[in-house]
């Protein structure tokens, strides 16, 4: 049986492809979308993964009172170049510590230099000379040189020295920081949503502050650095770099976040919920209280996490406030200058040595790992609790 | 020696048990009150609840009161003296409230007035930081353009700062070139970015949005969109890493291969990254006036013979345009903004050009720059960061504005 002609038409069937080619447009955009972003992953796993791994040599360390006096002499010349200099400096430290070592000749693994590290998982641009190469070589083949997993990476703060380099102090003022965008943004932000969405009369002012705060959205990260420097740390005096000014700054961005999604989460609950507490007597800031801000929690709850977690991922406006600055050390309080962990991956990522590259990455994954949980988390929320009325 | 810090924690560890106590004390004291044929005019916990008001907020409104007189350096008192006196207000606050309480107190009015009064000054909060960054951005500005003129900031040709903070230090500056502040360079290199993005973002973007609404099943939507969504939640010191260190020598390798020279600091690396950033944006808001496009019109089309794509093309798009049109000016919005993938992947020096390949810098990159050095504050060179942060809140502010405006047009005719 033939076709009925609407099908064999060669008009008709021009279209038919152009619409089968218009459907793969839409799928290859998404598949290009996605596409990249397994491309991205994959890059920066590649990239961070050996960093998790850090080689060690195994050396015979003398303590003695030539070391005492120049640490160099704490291992044999021709090790020297091989393990790390932090290590190196700090044997007259540990034999101040533990005075029984005096006199002692001990083989233990230490940390090798990022040279060597770098050697020896194959990565170009390694610059390790050509005689300490075969030395390794020869190590290797003696079973004196290891990977092992680098734990210093998480116990340690930043360091010139890639080797010594770890995420810990820049975590740690992480947290400070976000603690303190925490402390400022979702209270304030809440109570604002809440007396514009339940208290406020509705006019023209309250209009002009709703297109206001969704202005404020939209404006660009670094904008907020500027306000930043010029009022709290020119005109309020909040130390530079501290924890304070940047979780003040951040506490500011991420406010319009919190604000519209909590008013989102309080128009969703149905106005039936208020006229019926209205009607059993009780006062406005009774039905708030006790029925409407429970209803909307989730959906406030899911707000503040999106919003505390793209300050923790941001970058430029503390870069403003000065967050940038080599901080070894994790801060003891929040006045002290500090680091955040995205400025990390910012100075890391500025680095000229080769070691630094794949600590940027590892760090990248760290952050990214964090903040991929806190999304899901909040999803997870928002799914669970979604309420059709 | 007490730090102002360990005062902040003895203050909040002092008043939150004390708080407790007034709590408790003052609704103990209104239920005592309570006898035979009358009743407290309201819940016991009000009154507990009034009590600890005033007890709380004598103690830290003069602790503020005190930070702000040390702030500002007239004079500061030790500590634990601070601490005494704080305390001490706080104290006779809440023997003010507790000799208040009596059958008859209407304590939930004052009480919810307190909480009212607190909701109010939240949200003057909120409001005063928009005035906040205006007045900053502006003032700094000002300062800025009584030393170079406005009109020649915006059409200078010539970016050439270098010698300004010479000035700012007090040096002799005769002989030497002046220095020329013509932001035209840098915007150029903005706009080009911003292109670059926008070509990338804007047909992957909508052509998502577009096989997410129309074409895809409910449950692979609900599967793509938080996947898209991803791409808008790494951090752009993320992507800058990437743009740099990836994306870049790809672009220096390919050129080469075509037998081009490329600039390790090309337009094209953070320019194609920066697409990828937003496309969500554009997606997420297509996806939504798509949506938002009655069903009868697609009906209608399709009922006159018309196949899918074209009911899309010629019906369903036009009538979502406006939205699509918004979601293109906020995107723009957000790729003039971005910082840290140009600072890290964009090069430094001002370039006016129409090669992606060739270094170029942009606004934000300037801005950096410029407030990142160990730069005395008060030099012409830091203040040109105020004034392009100025020029860049005009035109984020004026984008968004009109695709408010366009969004709420477009809702009205279809709602």
């Amino acid at each position: 049986m033939s076709q009925p002609e609407i099908f064999t038409d060669a008009r008709m069937r021009k279209r038919m492809r152009a619409d089968k080619r218009f459907k793969f447009y839409g799928f290859a955009a998404i598949a290009l979308a996605l596409a990249f972003l397994v491309f991205f992953f994959v890059d920066i796993i590649g990239k961070g993964l050996p960093a998790f791994q850090q080689a060690e040599i195994q050396v015979e360390v003398h303590y003695s009172d030539a070391t005492m006096n120049n640490y160099n002499n704490g291992v044999d010349r021709q090790y020297k170049s091989l393990v790390s200099k932090t290590w190196l400096r700090h044997i007259p430290n540990q034999m101040r510590d533990h005075p029984e070592l005096m006199g002692q000749n001990r083989v233990e693994w230490v940390l090798a230099e990022n040279r060597v590290d770098q050697f020896l998982k194959g990565h170009e641009g390694h610059r390790l000379k050509e005689k300490y190469q075969k030395l390794i070589n020869q190590m290797q083949e003696d079973g004196t040189v290891r990977l092992v997993f680098n734990s210093g990476f998480f116990t340690k703060g930043d360091s010139k020295l890639p080797e010594n380099a770890g995420i810990l102090a820049s975590a740690i003022g992480s947290i400070f920081v976000l603690l303190l965008t925490m402390l400022f943004a979702v209270p304030i932000g809440v109570m604002t949503a809440i007396y514009l969405e339940e208290f406020a009369p509705d006019n023209r002012l309250t209009q002009i502050i709703e297109v206001n705060i969704n202005n404020l959205a939209a404006i660009p990260s670094i904008l907020y650095g500027l306000l930043g420097l010029a009022i709290f740390i020119n005109f309020m005096g909040v130390p530079r770099s501290s924890a304070l000014v940047g979780g003040l700054t951040l506490a500011l961005m991420t406010l319009p976040v919190i604000i519209i999604a909590t008013r989102a989460a309080l128009r969703a609950v149905p106005d039936s919920i208020r006229e019926a507490a209205y009607g059993l007597g009780a006062s406005k800031l009774q039905v708030t209280w006790h029925h409407v801000l429970p209803l909307a929690m989730p959906g406030i709850l899911t707000g503040s996490i999106i919003g505390l977690a793209q300050a923790m991922g941001e970058t430029a406006p503390l870069l403003i406030v000065g967050m940038m600055a080599y901080i070894p050390e994790a801060p003891d309080s929040i006045f002290e200058a500090t680091t955040v962990l995205p400025a990390q991956i910012y100075t890391w990522s500025s680095e000229s040595l080769r070691a630094f590259e794949e600590r940027t990455a590892a760090g990248i994954m760290i952050l990214l790992a964090v903040l991929l949980t806190l999304n899901a988390v909040a999803v997870k929320f928002r799914n669970r609790s979604e309420n059709t009325w | 020696m007490m730090l102002y810090s360990d005062l902040f924690f003895w203050l909040f560890g002092g008043l939150i048990p004390l708080a407790f106590t007034a709590y408790m004390v003052a609704r103990s004291k209104a239920l005592g009150t309570e006898q035979d044929g009358s009743r407290l005019h309201s819940l016991p916990g009000y009154y507990g609840w009034y009590a600890v008001i005033w007890l709380a907020l004598p103690a830290m409104l003069s602790g503020l009161v005190f930070s702000f007189i040390h702030m500002f350096g007239l004079f500061s008192i030790p500590a634990p003296m601070l601490l005494g006196t704080m305390f001490t207000i706080g104290g006779a606050g809440l023997w003010y409230a507790l000799r208040h309480i009596k059958v008859d107190f209407r304590a939930r009015e004052s009480v919810e007035k307190v909480t009212t009064a607190i909701l109010i000054t939240a949200a003057s909060i909120s409001v005063l930081t928009t005035v906040g960054i205006v007045l900053s951005v502006v003032f700094e500005s000002v300062n800025f353009f009584q030393v170079i003129s406005f009109w020649d900031f915006i059409t200078g040709t010539k970016w050439e700062p270098d010698t300004a903070f010479l000035i700012g230090a007090g040096r002799d500056t005769v002989g030497m070139t002046p220095p020329a502040f013509g932001a035209v360079p840098i915007f150029a290199g903005t706009f080009m970015i911003t292109a670059i993005a926008m070509m990338v973002a804007v047909p992957v973007g909508l052509f998502s949005a577009i096989y997410m609404s129309e074409y895809a099943s409910h449950s692979a939507r609900g599967r793509l969109k938080p996947m898209l969504e991803i791409l808008a939640g790494i951090p752009t010191v993320v992507y800058g890493f990437f743009a740099a260190i990836t994306i870049s020598p790809l672009i220096v390798k390919a050129a080469h291969a075509f037998g081009l020279e490329a600039d390790y600091t090309n337009a094209l690396a953070p320019g194609l990254i920066m697409g990828v950033m937003i496309i969500p944006f554009v997606s997420s808001l297509s996806d939504d006036v798509i949506k938002a496009v009655p069903q009868d019109l697609r009906d209608g089309s399709m009922a006159l013979g018309t196949t899918k794509a074209e009911t899309i093309r010629h019906i369903v798009l036009p009538a979502a345009l406006p939205g699509i049109v918004a979601a293109f000016l906020l995107a723009t919005s957000r790729a003039i903004g971005e910082t840290m993938i140009v600072v890290m992947a964009a090069g430094l020096r001002p370039n006016r050009t129409a090669n992606p390949l060739e270094g170029i810098t942009t606004v934000t990159v300037k801005i950096v720059e410029a407030l990142t050095g160990d730069q005395e504050f008060d030099s012409a060179f830091t203040q040109s960061a105020f004034a392009l942060g100025f020029v860049l809140l005009l035109i984020t502010l004026v984008l968004n504005i009109v695709s408010t405006i366009v969004v709420r047009k477009f809702k009205q005719r279809y709602e």
